[in-house]
């Protein structure tokens, strides 16, 4: 059985249909690319998968349980959490009170809770500067910021809103390493990207959306030499960057 | 260990204070004083560690106030009793304000608050037969001693701060923070938001309806304008202001400052008193947001402080 | 059944209405460009009726008169609280910040006007105000038939600022999207100034309308608080178009109720209104669509 499994989900905006008739599965254990070039409703996907949107039609289920009509904390407290592509720091709580936040959720346990936040920050560099302020930091630790905050949620599936979006190209290139070490702790990865080079690498599966719909599925290689992937999306956006 | 015995040193000297200070005026400015300590803190609880503003408190203040009069007068029912059915009411009437107002995010709620006290108050004027009207209740039995008022709201005030304390020290505390940080960000992370930010506001109601029901015994008369007017909602927001948003000390500092001049100024003339709130409020958001407390805690950490830029982003994504 | 009555609740009802939608457009267009709940908005109206009030106790000269000398001052105004204030509270405190700024301001002004003009209830000569014209057994209030002219005479120049104009590109451009704007070149800081300039300007023109209307007194404006707010929910917050009509609507629906409603209730009548939008249709009656 598929981690998550997600059948004709659908949602309108309006006259436009900003998802259509999606299907998609994540297997445990591995890391998806769910790509395509901008507007095509990746984001949307995530929102429906976490409560935060309601889809029109369609089915989720988590784990063999449906999750479509619960609230985004039920959702995340079931084991799937996301993070969101405009940062969403705390920004009056220090850092390590930022990542406090998802492991209190998690458990009323104190001292479970300060470990689950000793874990998720030393996994993303974050130890030394655990009591700074968000706005001390750099673009690039806000990104682990928002990463330690889910992790500390202990998800069994963390979705990733374009993690490479603001990364230098030399933080980008260690992390693809973090996303590998927490793959192996046991951690099923889904992540958003736009940019095709990053995830070829490192995704198992990558789903590919245009204009809300799944226009291919596959392996990176397949993938990249899909005709229909090629027409709607490599023609621009890969050839540029 | 320091700060629980700072604050039993402080409890100790103010069961003390009576006994030394008898005048009359210092032991009411007193009365005023902490009961203004219990309404900010429980308006802070709400407004400033979950950020929901609310313009409406004085409803909980005078639902508080006029169900323990209406319970003495009508029915002989004791005070102590009509208080905490005053407090249930409070939090019955903020269940379905919550629930309709926190769904939605953004400024629903502070809209909705105004509005909603301003309704309550038309109906308890307009509302004779049960609520005397505008000419207000009288309550003729004599109820105690200046003393013994100063040990029931010290009571009162000590067992409020005792149980906020503890849910801002609790789990709670970090959930409320999130929720007023960035609340969508909180929920994706687990924190049942509109549970939490319902669970504080009936808290709130609560305690602000049992300082309405105290008012109403001390002064022995109330009228809609005296505890529903947004007057009462506007103190309890200077208070907090003036000490600190978001800090638990906060409100305390607060009333001790606001308090006196509030009487002092009553003295004067009738307007200066609600002119000097309205001027606090605007002098101090615009040069000390912070409160005092949050600036002498920085002075003393010499760290600047914290992130007006950052939380004006978070603002902007309400 | 009596159908004059009903006749005269609508129409006194569109004409009222015709000045809260004035009032709501102020008010949410600096919500829809800023984020910022003006809770000072009614004293800013409550300010113009005594504007009106004493242009024509002291100078003999009407509404006309009134608004053209108000107007430069209430745009003044508002962009001297904008730049003074807001922009400051905004900068350091946040959305939170500026609703207790603002509530803070109109708490003060309501206080300081009782503090100068005293808490009595003032109207204009009721010669002035209640003269009518008669068709078919229903009255037109004339100084409210000028008062809804001059409104939706406001109206219509407001659209053609915000539709027309380069300002009022900016403006909208703001509103929908103000880092996008931002990224094309619209100075956000003239552009929230411009707003507030122009809400304000519209709350002191209502108020200058509604003083044939309604009694002038320091804390009038509380009043016309709560009917903005039920009319800016009504019709979307930020959303220009929907605030127009809602205004109509409510000054509608408000003066027929009073036909059933004693008026001790009248004011309620605007928070009922005001929860059932909440709870059947928060986006508003006309959809999310802003201006």
């Amino acid at each position: 059985m598929s981690l998550l499994q997600v059948t004709g989900l659908t949602r309108r905006f309006g006259g436009l249909v900003a998802v259509n008739r999606l299907d998609f599965a994540v297997e445990s254990g591995e890391i998806l690319g769910l790509i395509g070039p901008n507007g095509a409703g990746k984001t949307t996907v995530f929102s429906l998968l976490t409560g935060f949107l309601r889809p029109d039609h369609g089915h989720i289920a988590f784990d063999g349980a449906p999750l479509v009509s619960l609230s985004p904390h039920k959702i995340c407290l079931r084991g799937m959490v996301r993070t969101f592509q405009n940062l969403k720091p705390f920004p009056r709580l220090t850092i390590r009170e930022n990542v406090t936040v998802g492991a209190l959720a998690r458990t009323a346990d104190r001292e479970l809770a300060a470990r689950y936040v000793a874990e998720a920050l030393e996994l993303m560099g974050l130890t030394n500067m655990a009591d700074r302020m968000p706005n001390e930091l750099p673009i690039g630790h806000l990104k682990m910021l928002e990463m330690g905050k889910a992790l500390a949620t202990k998800p069994r599936l963390l979705l990733l809103d374009e993690p490479y979006a603001g990364l230098t190209p030399a933080e980008g290139s260690h992390f693809g390493d973090l996303l590998l070490r927490i793959r192996n702790s046991g951690v099923t990865i889904c992540l958003i990207e736009h940019v095709m080079r990053y995830v070829m690498a490192l995704c198992h599966r990558i789903v590919v959306l245009h204009h809300g719909e799944k226009i291919a599925e596959g392996q990176a290689a397949a993938i990249a030499s899909d005709p229909a992937v090629i027409k709607a999306y490599l023609g621009k956006a890969y050839a540029g960057s | 260990m320091r700060k629980p015995a700072l604050a039993l040193l402080v409890v100790i000297v103010l069961a003390i204070y009576p006994l030394v200070v008898t005048n009359h005026f210092f032991l009411h400015l007193s009365i005023m004083a902490l009961l203004y300590a219990l309404l900010g803190m429980s308006w802070n609880l709400l407004g400033g560690y979950t950020g929901q503003i609310s313009f409406g408190h004085a409803a909980f203040f005078g639902t508080g106030a006029y169900t323990s009069t209406i319970l003495l007068l009508r029915y002989g029912i004791s005070p102590w009793l009509g208080m905490l059915v005053g407090a249930v009411l409070a939090v019955l009437l903020s269940l379905p304000l919550g629930w309709l107002t926190f769904r939605l995010r953004g400024p629903y709620f502070a809209l909705a608050t105004l509005a909603f006290a301003e309704v309550v108050r038309v109906i308890v004027y307009n509302w004779d037969s049960l609520t005397g009207g505008g000419d207000g209740l009288n309550i003729l039995t004599d109820l105690g001693g200046i003393v013994r008022f100063y040990y029931i709201i010290l009571a009162l005030t000590v067992v409020g701060a005792l149980l906020m304390h503890r849910c801002v020290r609790s789990r709670w505390g970090y959930f409320l923070n999130a929720i007023r940080e960035d609340e969508d960000a909180a929920e994706a992370l687990g924190v049942p938001a509109t549970r939490m930010k319902l669970t504080v506001l009936a808290i709130s109601a609560f305690f602000v309806a049992l300082a309405g029901s105290f008012f109403a015994s001390y002064q022995l008369y109330i009228n809609p304008d005296l505890v529903y007017e947004p007057q009462i909602s506007i103190q309890m927001i200077v208070v907090t202001i003036v000490g600190g948003i978001g800090t638990f000390e906060g409100p305390v500092v607060g009333a001790l400052v606001i308090v006196p001049l509030s009487e002092y100024f009553r003295g004067l003339s009738p307007v200066a008193n609600p002119l000097i709130y309205g001027l606090f409020i605007v002098i101090f958001m615009m040069f000390l947001p912070e409160g005092i407390v949050s600036r002498i805690r920085s002075l003393l950490r010499r760290r600047a402080p914290a992130v007006a830029e950052e939380h004006k982003q978070a603002g902007a994504s309400v | 059944m009596k159908l004059i009555p009903w006749i005269q609740a609508v129409v006194n009802g569109l004409l009222v209405g015709s000045l809260y939608s004035v009032i709501a457009i102020g008010l949410t267009i600096i919500f829809g460009v800023m984020r910022v709940i003006n809770m000072a908005h009614g004293e800013l109206i409550m300010l113009g009726m005594y504007a009106a009030y004493w242009v024509f106790t002291l100078f003999k000269l009407g509404q006309v008169a009134a608004l053209l000398v108000s107007l430069p001052l209430f745009l003044a105004l508002g962009a001297g609280i904008y730049g003074g204030m807001v922009n400051r509270v905004e900068r350091r405190a946040g959305e939170m910040g500026t609703l207790l700024v603002t509530a803070g301001l109109s708490y003060l002004v309501a206080n300081a006007a009782q503090l100068v003009w005293k808490a009595d209830y003032r109207s204009l000569p009721a010669a002035l105000t209640t003269r009518s014209w008669f068709v078919g057994g229903v009255s037109f209030n004339y100084s409210l038939m000028w008062a809804f002219l001059a409104a939706l005479m406001l109206t219509a120049a407001t659209y053609v600022f915000l539709i027309y104009t380069d300002a009022g590109r900016a403006i909208r451009a703001t509103a929908q999207d103000r880092e996008a704007a931002a990224l094309m070149g619209v100075q956000i800081h003239r552009t929230n100034m411009m707003a507030f300039a122009l809400g304000t300007a519209l709350a002191g023109a209502a108020g200058v309308l509604l003083t044939p209307v309604f009694y002038v007194y320091p804390y009038v404006g509380r009043v016309f608080l709560i009917k903005a707010f039920v009319v800016v929910v009504l019709g979307g917050m930020g959303s220009v178009l929907g605030a127009s009509l809602g205004g109509l609507l409510f000054g509608v629906v408000e003066s027929v109720a009073s036909l059933f409603i004693s008026s001790g209730y009248r004011d309620a009548v605007g928070l009922v209104i005001f929860l059932l939008v909440l709870l059947f249709k928060p986006s508003g009656l006309f959809g999310r669509s802003r201006f």
